[in-house]
């Protein structure tokens, strides 16, 4: 029997498929965004026992009205104002800080372990504007932990959190756990949220 | 006849289309990587604010999302215009999400329990006290654990 070729597949309507599922694709793809900011809420307490008592210079109020103005220790500030507000305020060294770099204003904040940034809003602030005040603040955290971090260890607080949740990060992991909480000691973020207030 | 005769030598050849399923395969190739499947319809608007001192969400199974903001067009006849909670596929009142932080941590396995992550995807628009009452709702549950969702951009767009 003679051999016979078998007869080629036509690949004509190819292209037609694979527009069919280009398509399929193109519609139900949504770009998912899963980055934001972090934060750490405080559990309930029952009884709000006495709070430790605070002096007034080392509480940072931020406040945000429904009309999205912001009030910063009682003056109106715009909000590309604010991160430097917040830095001078946690890196002020008024006491007991030797590795603060502030002005060592003694109307300002002790040092950084006292010092609170409080964040006010109204229950009509908008979300927007609220995110935006909160990334400002953590913008200032980040800046002086990263200033110290470079300073002790000649790397970024931001980067040495990325290497210890990269999974193929080369080096010692409990190095650099001990690293992250020694900067996170240093600045540790006292950010502490008021219950939005109905005002007339 | 020689009328209808086509003319041989003015003719430009015929594009060859034959890499044409290629091109197509490799658009389809990216978009069936890049796609991740919503498991949930969004019947609220959902414009995120943005921020760049930003964190990446790693472990995707470890997240819980919780929605907010004013329901889609064709649900504010029923729905009205406020600013609402969704949970899963549907439309929750407030006080529902103890209970569906406390469903979605059993479903989990026990060791994995207290990494759990809840994600908040509120809209721009929506007002703080709604978004306060989420919180105090995830204390109430013992999710500490939070993330306002945004877009990686200038923070100072929001207060347009």
């Amino acid at each position: 029997m003679a051999k016979r070729n078998a007869p080629e597949v036509n690949a004509g309507s190819m292209a037609d498929i694979a527009f069919l599922l280009l398509i399929f694709f193109l519609v139900t793809t949504t770009i998912e965004t899963d980055a934001g900011i972090n934060s750490k809420l405080p559990p309930i307490e029952d009884q709000p026992e006495d709070p430790p008592p605070r002096k007034e210079k080392n509480i940072f109020i931020v406040l945000v009205n429904s009309n999205e103005e912001l009030l910063v220790e009682d003056e109106r500030m715009n909000l590309k104002d604010l991160r430097q507000a917040a830095i001078d305020f946690l890196d002020n060294g008024g006491q007991d800080c030797n590795y603060c770099q502030g002005r060592k204003d003694p109307a300002s904040s002790d040092n950084p372990l006292k010092a609170v940034v409080s964040l006010q809003n109204d229950r009509e602030t908008e979300y927007g504007a609220y995110i935006a005040v909160q990334n400002e603040l953590v913008a200032a955290f980040n800046f002086l932990r990263n200033r110290e971090a470079n300073r002790l260890f000649g790397k970024s607080f931001v980067k040495m959190e990325q290497d210890f949740n990269d999974s193929e990060y080369r080096g010692s992991k409990d190095k650099l756990e001990e690293d992250i909480k020694t900067i996170r000691a240093m600045f540790p973020l006292n950010l502490s949220e008021a219950e939005p207030k109905e005002r007339k | 006849m020689s009328k209808f005769r086509k003319k041989k030598s003015g003719d430009l050849p015929a594009i060859s289309t034959a890499s044409l399923p290629d091109i197509v395969f490799m658009l389809l190739f990216f978009f069936m990587v890049a796609t991740t499947m919503r498991d949930t319809t969004l019947m609220v608007k959902n414009e995120l604010p943005f921020a760049d001192q930003i964190e990446k969400l790693e472990k995707k199974d470890l997240v819980m999302y919780v929605y907010a903001g004013q329901p889609s067009e064709r649900y504010q006849r029923q729905f009205g215009k406020e600013a609402r909670v969704q949970l899963n596929d549907k439309f929750a009142d407030v006080s529902e999400i103890e209970e569906f932080i406390i469903a979605e941590r059993e479903s989990k396995r026990e060791e994995l329990q207290n990494l759990l992550t809840t994600s908040l995807k509120v809209d721009v628009k929506t007002n703080m006290g709604l978004v306060a009452d989420i919180k105090y709702e995830l204390r109430k549950a013992e999710a500490y654990r939070v993330n306002y969702t945004t877009k990686k951009g200038d923070a100072s767009q929001n207060m347009k």
